[in-house]
């Protein structure tokens, strides 16, 4: 049997069925996973998609932290599994401690919506198994509040545990060392801002997502073993 | 008794405040002379029960580290008063 995905589902998400729509053409099973759930029982991976959970009040994620699943998101991440938030996914991740820093408003103070160039720096995580460090991906962005922030002595300790998992060619929001997503020290956690769903496919104008949902893919049939 | 805590929430020291800096440069333009810095941030007013002031304090403390700011990039300043 292939692996199970939960696609994490907040009042306010609006990724999910675009994340579980790329996950099914690649193969893979998805399942969603409602907010108030407290059970991850036969999943094999997690997404976080993108959205506006808890319509963001206060800072993008800091309501969703509280939500009845984040326990068991926590647990899951804890035992090893392959978690990855995708854009608000990566802020939820961020308020629940699950991954270091923050993310603050843009730079420039507007709304990004367009396509970005990446470079994986990193291929100890769950989601760039499958790449190659140095490759470029072309994937969207779409946020206000993208632009990576930490400590000095956290950003040291990311960049020699080979944690920066992405890094954008051309920086759209002012994001602290260029970095558009981070893993936790064991690599099963990812958060990044860019939309791989969204590049699943040459028709939406680039398919360079496909590795990085693959690599989690990949990932999630080795913890199913 | 109840009080009323106002806590309010802004970015720490050194951390970027580009809405701060925004409403810093238009001031300017609008004629205000003499403008020297705006930093941005945002208060919230909690009533609550509790036994004393000091008990009132210590609740607003604990709900402004862990909900109402995110210790990353944010600190607060609270204000407790007797309704």
């Amino acid at each position: 049997m292939g692996a199970v995905v939960g696609v994490v589902v907040f009042p306010g998400t609006n990724c999910e069925h675009d994340a579980v729509l790329a996950l099914e053409r690649l193969g893979a099973e998805a399942r969603l996973v409602f907010h108030t759930e407290t059970s991850l029982a036969g999943l094999d991976a997690l997404i976080l998609p993108g959205g506006f959970a808890h319509g963001d009040y206060l800072r993008p994620g800091a309501l969703a932290r509280f939500s009845p699943i984040m326990e068991a998101v926590s647990g899951f991440a804890a035992d090893g599994g392959p978690v990855v938030g995708i854009c608000n996914g990566f802020q939820v991740l961020c308020e629940a401690h699950l991954l270091p820093g923050a993310l603050q408003k843009n730079k420039g103070l507007t709304f990004l919506c367009q396509r970005a160039t990446l470079e994986v720096v990193s291929t100890r995580s769950v989601l760039t198994r499958e790449a190659s460090v140095g490759q470029r991906l072309e994937v969207p962005i779409n946020h206000f509040s993208g632009s990576y922030t930490c400590s000095i002595d956290t950003l040291r300790e990311l960049r020699d545990q080979d944690r920066i998992v992405l890094r954008y060619v051309d920086n759209p929001n002012g994001s602290i060392d260029d970095i558009a997503g981070i893993s936790n020290e064991t690599g099963n956690v990812v958060g990044l801002m860019p939309h791989p769903e969204r590049a699943s496919d040459t028709l939406l104008g680039s398919a360079d997502g496909v590795v990085l949902l693959e690599s989690l893919l990949s990932a999630a049939t080795a913890a199913a073993v | 008794m109840r009080y009323n805590a106002r806590v309010e929430v802004r970015l720490r020291p050194g951390i970027a405040d580009p809405e701060g800096a925004t409403i810093e440069r238009a001031l300017p333009a609008l004629g205000f002379d003499g403008i020297a810095t705006v930093r941005s941030g945002r208060c919230f007013n909690v009533e609550l029960d509790a036994a004393d002031l000091e008990a009132a304090r210590s609740t607003a403390a604990a709900l402004a580290d862990r909900l109402l700011a995110n210790p990353v990039i944010e600190e607060s300043v609270i204000e407790v008063t007797p309704l």
